[in-house]
């Protein structure tokens, strides 16, 4: 028959069973370490300001990274990710806001040394804390609501492509604001969240005025430690058969399609998963700034996760990093430039606040002259092993010596 | 015996055109056939038809007497039916490799958990789809070429990256839509050659659309010719090659050429039709 193996042909490829601990437990290791490193070694050293700077960039990576799966990998075009992070942000706070009023009596802090932000004061207590419990069931709660609407969006998707489909998510996020802003007023005493009943609370949001007093359990531990499940998560999607269809749907759906891959499944997958990562990454937004309002939640910051993955290069998880990391401290250093040249400069001549349109034209030349990225489809490691077989494949001609 | 591929009275229409009209097609197991015909005769219609991209207005496709017809073309890829394209629809910005590992994607992918926990069967079977994709490579003489981006590669490379994508589906039928179009005679030469050893390598039933009559004439054992969507005439090659209504079609008679005016079909340009 067929010479050719069958795909299923030898189980004895599949390592042994228990490998699969260290395959796990050492990646959530390294990232462990990290966040343990940033909470306790450089977060006490580092200023107020500095902290700030490393948990908006570690949330921003979840951002971009969880919208790279759907603008990268699968080639949808969606423009409504901050609703995701507003939907996410909102119902996390609902439980730990409402939660703590139910638990404790009162929204303040409840958690353990690890949500504990020093520049708060010290803290005298156990590493974690029953508070630490309902913040991260709130990201929980906050990753699972915004999945569901991922499914939602998702669906259109089936039938939408390109710009009409970027129309659609667009129109998402918007309503997701809308909403929120015509959600009821916030409870702020003890005695009436435990006369109402839960249904009832979880449409109390602050309307307009934002949903505040928000316990602050964000630290750069939780950040980082999810910010390495995310990558971790991402990446290994990328690197298997799962995510190929991914891919396969980007670069051409009909033939995608004539190889068997469900692309309607496929895409409503990769907005469901992204949603969920933009749902936590919401949350932990929302407990670092301790309120969190929809209004700043539109399609400019929608637009702004948009620009991290474009720059970062479609498809790329290393290139959204960075982007993400390069596109949070930019601005902030564009600010401090200014702020210094005016030191010097007498004051008829002081610098107006030029960081939006230096960040602009940095954008327009990026655009210019890497019009595919920083990456465009590759990790930064993949340049390396590129490098490496190009030598090895043509070796450098011998006699040219070095001069 | 009932043969392995089975479409009867197959019709379609795209508002008043009439693509393809009462088409019949029986292929066993092992068979290799070809479909031939004038530029827009329907036979890229008949593909699309057989993989469920375009839904029939009549007619039935069964696939070991089970009925195809309605299916999605994922679901008719997983029955068993695996095809190229006429205009070369490899996945440009990925590897070569990684165009034939996602043709495995339909029968070896793992779920979510798995795959996001490495569970061992998951490793297992990516460590599979990968040797089977680099055997196959070797098959097609692509293995040198498996890093490099499927846009980079020269034509000729891209359309045997797509039969081996293609393969990688593990079909029971494979539908190749011109698979010489744009190879220079040599690659011609050598694709006769690739297209029999799939055959026996891979225990695949062909059919082949193709223009170049050298080609099908040599390998086909059995041509179905269209035109406008009618088959007008199916046999041997031998016959095929001495069938009037055929001759006709090419390249027309005085009378067509009067009555419609239909141009004379210069797909049988350097043919071996005598």
């Amino acid at each position: 028959m067929s010479s050719v193996p069958r795909a299923c042909a030898e189980p004895t490829l599949n390592p042994p069973g228990w490998t699969v601990l260290p395959r796990n437990l050492g990646p959530l290791a390294v990232g462990l370490a990290l966040a343990t490193l940033l909470h306790f070694g450089i977060q006490p050293q580092a200023g107020a300001f500095p902290t700030k700077v490393m948990l908006d960039a570690g949330i921003n990576i979840m951002l971009a990274v969880s919208l790279t799966l759907v603008n990268g990998f699968t080639g949808q075009f969606s423009i409504g990710h901050a609703g995701f992070m507003a939907l996410g942000g909102y119902a996390a706070a609902a439980v730990t806001y409402y939660g703590s009023y139910r638990l404790w009596g009162s929204p303040d802090f409840h958690g353990g040394l690890l949500s504990w932000t020093v520049s708060q004061g010290t803290f005298h207590g156990p590493l974690l804390a029953g508070g630490d419990g309902l913040f991260l069931l709130g990201c929980l709660v906050g990753g699972l609501v915004a999945a569901g609407a991922g499914y939602v969006v998702g669906l259109p998707s089936l039938r939408l492509r390109g710009d009409y489909l970027a129309i659609v998510t667009l129109g998402f996020g918007e309503i997701v604001r809308v909403l929120i802003q015509a959600s009821r007023h916030q409870l702020f005493s003890a005695e009436e969240v435990r006369a109402t009943p839960l249904v009832k609370l979880a449409t109390m949001l602050g309307g307009s005025l934002g949903f505040i007093s928000l316990p602050f359990y964000t630290t750069l531990f939780w950040v980082y430690t999810l910010t390495a499940l995310t990558l971790i998560v991402t990446y290994r999607i990328k690197q298997s058969s799962y995510g190929r269809a991914f891919l396969s749907i980007r670069e051409d759906e009909t033939a995608a399609e004539a190889l068997g891959v469900h692309t309607t499944r496929y895409k409503v997958r990769a907005f469901v998963l992204a949603a969920f990562f933009a749902g936590v990454a919401g949350a932990l937004y929302a407990h670092s700034i301790g309120s969190i309002n929809a209004g700043e939640l539109g399609f400019q910051k929608s637009f702004d996760l948009v620009i991290m993955v474009v720059l970062g290069g479609m498809g790329s998880i290393s290139g959204s990093t960075l982007a993400a990391i390069l596109l949070t401290i930019l601005p902030e250093a564009l600010r401090k430039v200014t702020d210094y040249a005016n030191l010097y400069l007498p004051p008829e001549y002081a610098l107006p606040d030029l960081r939006m349109i230096i960040y602009s034209l940095a954008l327009i030349l990026m655009m210019i002259l890497r019009p595919q990225g920083l990456l465009g489809l590759h990790e930064v490691w993949d340049l390396w092993g590129r490098r490496a077989r190009r030598a090895r494949a043509a070796p450098a001609p011998a006699g040219e010596g070095p001069a | 015996m009932t043969p392995l591929l089975e479409v009867e009275h197959l019709s379609v229409a795209f508002g008043g055109l009439r693509a393809v009209q009462d088409f019949n097609l029986a292929l066993a197991a092992g068979d290799l056939q070809g479909l031939i015909g004038p530029n827009g005769a329907g036979k890229t219609t008949v593909f699309n038809l057989l993989t469920g991209v375009y839904r029939p207005d009549r007619g039935t496709v069964r696939l070991e007497g089970r009925t195809l017809t309605g299916l999605r073309p994922h679901q008719v890829a997983a029955a068993g039916i695996a095809r190229t394209f006429q205009a070369n629809r490899l996945f440009a910005d990925l590897s070569v490799l990684d165009n034939v590992r996602i043709g495995c994607q339909l029968r070896s992918a793992r779920g979510l958990t798995a795959t996001v926990f490495r569970s061992s069967t998951q490793v297992g079977a990516e460590r599979r789809i990968r040797a089977r994709c680099e055997q196959l490579l070797e098959i097609f003489g692509l293995a040198e070429r498996r890093d490099e981006l499927a846009r980079n590669l020269p034509y000729g490379d891209q359309r045997r990256v797509e039969m081996a994508r293609a393969l990688a589906t593990e079909p029971k039928v494979l539908l190749l839509d011109e698979p010489a179009a744009g190879m220079h005679p040599q690659e011609k030469l050598m694709l006769r050659e690739l297209i029999r050893s799939v055959r026996r390598q891979f225990g695949v039933t062909i059919l082949l659309i193709e223009h170049d009559m050298g080609v099908v004439m040599d390998i086909c054992e059995r041509i179905t010719v269209l035109d406008y969507g009618v088959t007008i005439a199916a046999g041997t090659p031998q016959e095929i090659q001495n069938d009037p209504r055929v001759i006709a079609a090419y390249l027309g008679t005085a009378q067509a050429e009067e009555t419609s005016g239909k141009s004379v079909g210069g797909d049988m340009a350097g043919s071996s039709v005598s």
